[in-house]
């Protein structure tokens, strides 16, 4: 029923990766022993998704878990987002939070990104580079970016986070 | 007698043939995503008739000035068609006068008005009761006055289909009840409640009872003298109007006592800089430059909706969600939320392994358009333990063709996503 142009976009959007970490993510639950912890909204739909993390002193952190309600491509957003996360610095994170916000809003290409993170990090983005699928679909964006909102809020210390704000 | 039966009692009803009412609504005929428009979100808003359109078309190229300001014919004229606007809705609700009918810009003002006027004679102790079902407008108005002036709030219980009992209302009201405030029917689930029986209660435990009738004005008879309601609030844009238009429909001896909502023009008759006095109804509710065009547009939408036999758009709608609700639950995996006996058409339903956003983005690349979310009402769906559901809902407009294009449309999202 579908013409060739919808069904891609459509398929672009539900990847198997974004499939796979939606319906089994990794890194759920909570952080014992974390350094902070966040709670990210999306007030148009109630969902939610909570990030708990460890830094050591040299601002790396060392472990990452969520905890969300969602659809597939924030709970696969998030999923990826831990095993992307783990074990960079916070300023690294927030270059892959900008080139994951990039990937997901911006008309920028993969040679753009790459550029703008350099060699390591790129290759941190691999998997996540599936949820430029968003593009095709603008409210969905929001979607992607609430755990990498979350997280950055997490790791600035404040406690709440809003796909509104 | 129905409140349709109001309006027009000496014209002929027109027979409700559904071809020649999707033909009336322009919308229909485009497509989205290269797809025929499927809208199933009639409960969110619902789409405009040609005539609603070209009233609010013809005020602006043709008729339009400011109300109850110029000594001018054109004024004049428009000022003229306000008003009758305000008849029709009050033929409409079969209210006893049209001082009882306040032009708001939605039914989410209408019920704020209430909340901060009505309000303002209620004191520490006093309880209003609502119920597990309502839209957070007719929530959050009544926790800000509790907030304010240290009212209590009671919440009557949803059963398991979705319905809330007479009994549970019943439980909650003492005579520190000073207001019920429920809905006619639930937005996200389609629940019809027993408003004229809520109302008895609450008369009889000495309180006032205001009725969100977003959806209720929309499918089901509304005679406010019949049902003795109190308050009766409900937006344009949900009736085939256009947006930015409400009403509140308020009974007269209530409305005098209440202190203005708003200051401004309009709401007064003498301003001197110790003292103003307020204007008569319904212009003491109505401060500023009114809605005109809305509202002008809203009695079109009434005289539109007016034109059928009653009886043949509830059938119409009734075999919509005898049929939907059949075809939607012999859907693998589909739970359907809200099953009570006396519903309107809305099937608000879960996929198991499919989050509803997800569901709603695939819907939409088949033409699709249904809400998914928490319907704004976030205490419901966590009575429900879900965060979101799916919500199809049905219009005069749509067919059974559509419900099978849903369908479809669903085996498609559970084929990607399942």
């Amino acid at each position: 029923m579908q013409p060739d142009g919808q069904d891609q976009d459509l398929l672009s959007l539900y990847q198997s990766i974004i499939l796979d970490h939606g319906k089994s993510p990794r890194n759920t639950g909570r952080v014992e022993r974390h350094d902070c912890s966040s709670e990210g909204r999306n007030p148009l739909c109630g969902d939610r998704v909570t990030v708990t993390a460890a830094l050591d002193e040299s601002d790396i952190l060392t472990d990452l878990k969520f905890d969300a309600k969602g659809c597939a491509i924030s709970i696969a957003s998030a999923s990826m987002m831990t095993e992307a996360a783990k074990g960079l610095t916070t300023d690294e994170v927030q270059r892959i939070s900008d080139a994951v916000r990039i990937l997901c809003i911006e008309k920028f290409s993969g040679e753009d990104i790459n550029g703008f993170l350099g060699e390591t990090l790129s290759a941190r983005l691999e998997s996540l580079r599936a949820l430029s699928g968003v593009r095709q679909f603008p409210t969905r964006a929001k979607c992607a970016l609430l755990p990498w909102q979350t997280l950055m809020a997490c790791i600035q210390g404040n406690s709440t986070a809003s796909t509104e704000r | 007698m129905t409140a349709l039966a109001h309006v027009s009692p000496e014209s002929k009803a027109r027979k409700f043939d559904i071809a020649s009412v999707r033909a009336d609504f322009p919308i229909l005929r485009r497509l989205v995503h290269e797809q025929p428009l499927t809208y199933l979100d009639t409960a969110a808003s619902a789409q405009k008739p040609q005539s609603v359109i070209d009233v609010i078309k013809n005020q602006y190229e043709n008729e339009y000035a400011n109300v109850h300001r110029g000594a001018y014919w054109l004024s004049e004229t428009l000022t003229t068609k306000y008003e009758d606007a305000r008849e029709s809705v009050r033929a409409f609700l079969n209210a006893k006068s049209d001082k009882e009918i306040i032009f708001t810009k939605g039914a989410t003002e209408s019920i704020n008005l209430v909340a901060s006027s009505f309000g303002r004679s209620l004191k520490v102790g006093d309880e209003i009761v609502i119920t597990g079902l309502e839209h957070h407008s007719n929530i959050v108005p009544w926790q800000m006055l509790r907030n304010q002036c240290g009212v209590e709030l009671k919440v009557a219980p949803v059963t398991d289909d979705g319905d809330v009992t007479l009994d549970s209302i019943s439980k909650l009201l003492s005579p520190k009840t000073k207001l019920v405030a429920v809905a006619h029917v639930s937005n996200a689930l389609g629940t019809v409640l027993p408003i004229k029986d809520i109302a008895k209660l609450a008369h009889d435990a000495g309180a006032r009872i205001l009725i969100d009738g977003c959806q209720g004005i929309v499918h089901e008879d509304v005679d406010v003298q019949d049902m003795d309601c109190d308050f009766y609030a409900f937006s344009g844009h949900k009736l085939y109007g256009p947006n930015g238009i409400g009403v509140l429909y308020g009974k007269e001896d209530i409305l005098e006592e209440m202190p203005p909502y708003q200051g401004g023009g309009e709401m007064i008759s003498t301003v001197t800089f110790d003292h103003s006095e307020w204007a008569e109804l319904p212009a003491k509710f109505e401060a500023g430059t009114p809605p005109i065009v809305p509202a002008v547009g809203l009695g079109e939408a009434i005289r539109y909706v007016s034109a059928f036999d009653a009886a043949s758009v509830s059938a119409h709608e009734k075999a919509l969600l005898a049929y939907g609700t059949e075809q939607l639950q012999a859907v693998e995996g589909v739970t359907l939320i809200g099953t009570a006996e006396r519903k309107t058409a809305v099937l608000s339903f879960v996929l198991e392994g499919a989050h509803p956003h997800d569901l709603a983005t695939i819907l939409d690349r088949c033409g699709v358009c249904v809400r998914a979310g928490h319907h704004c009402a976030q205490p419901l769906m966590d009575r429900f333990g879900v965060s979101a559901t799916v919500r199809a809902s049905f219009g005069l407009y749509n067919t059974q063709d559509e419900v099978d294009v849903l369908i479809e449309a669903l085996g498609r999202a559970r084929e990607i996503l399942c």
